[in-house]
């Protein structure tokens, strides 16, 4: 029972932490796309090209080559190669490129005609990014980052398999070297209800921001 | 005064591989306190102008002049200073959806860097003046298009601008809705002395507020004038066009079919268009005449009417008939759809401009693209 709970805290301390760290990293970078997009507010065509292929590149590496590839930075950043803490820097570097593709989908939802009305009103870019980009693109940005962490516990399991700890570390160890069907069921049953719940909440907090745009006509 | 002043503005964009020019060399001014109008189908580069007003579109060439600088020099910094003195209206209002009806007519106030404190009696003297207080707390989404409209408006009075832009600001709207609109815009003008650079392809709405009226084809000025000249006089075909209405059932070159006599266009001042001047020609010249069209538009001004109309009789009686007509103040054109193949009339004098006659251009004239459906 207890490494369970062991296990369940590593996972979700790995996915969280990896999260918040790529989405730190992650919207910044889709604010650079949606602005230097060719139609975007301050068009570079070059810039935006470079960062295109730069995203699509490193989406294209398999997760768990990638891992390996970043092991030598996770010694330098954490001090370490293994275990959860060091899981973390692979998990998000992954993730960015991923949440700045997705980021850059959710701000493109906001109405150019709207940005249009924040610079009439005299704003200034940077204002326009805190002030109506990001604000108004809000409900899609919740759920890039609901579909991120979702990833990311993906990711997560497989992080296991090279010692980084959690449930998916628990999943092969008892169930594939141990063969013991039990644990490796309740693991899988605890990841599936971490990925449900953060779907609900994702769900929730979503439609709940969404509700203000579009409330019925009085 | 004049308040803004736009000298050979351009602007082009490649689209599809062919450069298309929106804006081509437009020139116009507006007084302070004055309600300028420009009008045009859609396509005609209305749109493309009201964004190179405030730069918001940066023009290929020519000068904006507002407040004594050329806006088209001036760097991105300035830019936005004058910004906050020009308002922008929109057709789809482009309010911020997630942000209540106070934050919304609040947002050019705190961008400006004003404290809460400060500017929260400002923003409730607004609410109130749109008539929309209540609304205080609502999202937009709540309101209808009308009430939407009128908080944009408050949003962009918000600085105390000196000139508003509206671009298309009530083509979304039923006209009830449109209604309201005008008579808050109306208001604004007496209230506030602000000018307003009206945009609209809807004669019907610029007749309803503006002092002059410019109208705009393929991306150049073709006409302009005071409405009640406009009105009485309309020089090209396309203004012809827009005065007279879209929505009337024959198209103004089949009149010319319609009728066995040569058509005139007869424009009534408001001084004659209460007159029985028609049954009076027709006795005192014993001529007969037959009306095909006609209208009277309230405007600013006053009433003006107009009169399509063929008089049938012999040649002298009909001339006698215009020269009377004329004295009387009345605005005489012949139309002709024979492609201006003479400027000139059988009774001679009856039309003595080329630009007067109606060209074969009506027929190629571009569909008309009904307002936009309402919210």
């Amino acid at each position: 029972m207890n490494e369970f709970i062991q296990s369940g805290w590593e996972t979700v301390y790995m996915v969280l932490t990896s999260s918040f760290f790529s989405v730190v990293f992650g919207l910044p970078l889709g604010v650079v796309l949606i602005l230097t997009r060719p139609e975007g507010l301050l068009p570079k065509p070059g810039l935006y090209r470079v960062l295109d292929i730069v995203i699509n590149v490193l989406r294209s590496v398999p997760f768990l080559i990638l891992m390996i590839v970043v092991f030598p930075l996770s010694r330098v950043l954490v001090g370490r190669a293994t275990g959860t803490t060091a899981t973390i820097v692979p998990l998000a570097i992954v993730a960015i490129p991923f949440v700045a593709r997705i980021m850059e989908q959710g701000l493109l939802e906001v109405d150019g005609g709207v940005l249009e009305a924040g610079l009439a009103c005299g704003a200034k870019i940077s204002q326009l990014v805190w002030t109506v980009l990001i604000p108004e693109a809000l409900p899609a940005l919740v759920n890039g980052v609901t579909i991120t962490v979702i990833n990311i516990i993906g990711n997560s399991a497989m992080a296991g398999a090279i010692g980084g700890g959690g449930l998916g570390d628990l999943a092969i160890r008892y169930g594939l070297y141990r063969r013991d069907p039990i644990k490796l069921w309740v693991s899988v049953v605890l990841i599936i209800a971490f990925v449900q719940s953060v779907q609900f909440f994702g769900r929730l907090i979503e439609n709940r921001l969404r509700r203000d745009m579009t409330a019925a006509v009085l | 005064m004049c308040i803004l002043r736009v000298e050979q503005l351009k602007k082009s964009f490649v689209l599809d591989k062919t450069v298309v020019h929106a804006v081509d060399g437009v020139s116009f001014s507006v007084g302070t306190g004055e309600v300028f109008g420009l009008i045009g189908l859609s396509g005609a580069g209305k749109s493309t102008l009201v964004r190179c007003l405030n730069l918001l579109e940066r023009p290929d060439s020519g000068e904006v002049w507002f407040d004594g600088l050329n806006l088209v020099e001036q760097e991105e910094c300035v830019l936005r200073e004058k910004r906050r003195q020009i308002g922008l209206i929109f057709q789809h209002f482009n309010l911020f959806m997630r942000k209540t009806v106070w934050e919304n007519v609040a947002y050019p106030l705190r961008i400006a860097g004003k404290q809460k404190k400060e500017f929260s009696a400002r923003v409730d003297e607004l609410l109130d003046y749109i008539g929309l207080s209540s609304h205080a707390r609502s999202y937009p989404a709540e309101l209808s298009g009308g009430q939407k409209q009128r908080v944009a408006i408050a949003r962009a009075l918000a600085l105390n601008p000196r000139l508003l832009l509206s671009d298309e600001s009530t083509s979304a709207l039923d006209p009830v809705n449109t209604e309201l609109v005008l008579s808050l815009l109306r208001q604004v003008v007496d209230d506030l002395g602000i000018s307003i650079v009206l945009i609209t392809h809807q004669m019907e709405v610029a007749k309803a507020l503006c002092d002059r009226i410019a109208v705009m084809e393929n991306g150049r000025i073709i006409e302009e004038n005071t409405v009640e000249e406009l009105f009485l006089r309309p020089q090209k075909p396309m203004t012809r066009h827009m005065v007279r209405g879209f929505d009337e059932d024959i198209p103004l070159e089949r009149l010319t079919d319609i009728a066995s006599a040569p058509v005139y266009r007869l424009g009534f001042r408001p001084q004659s268009v209460k007159r029985p001047l028609i049954s009076d020609i027709s006795r005192r010249f014993d001529i007969d005449v037959n009306i095909l069209a006609g209208n009277i538009n309230a405007l600013v001004g006053g009433d003006v009417g107009y009169l399509i109309v063929s008089f049938e009789g012999s040649a002298q009686t009909v001339q006698g008939a215009i020269d009377a007509l004329r004295g009387e103040g009345v605005e005489v054109f012949r139309l002709d759809q024979t492609n201006g193949l003479n400027g000139r009339t059988a009774t001679g004098t009856a039309d003595s401009s080329p630009a007067c006659t109606e060209t074969a251009a009506n027929t190629a004239l571009p569909q008309v693209v009904p307002a936009s459906a309402g919210e």
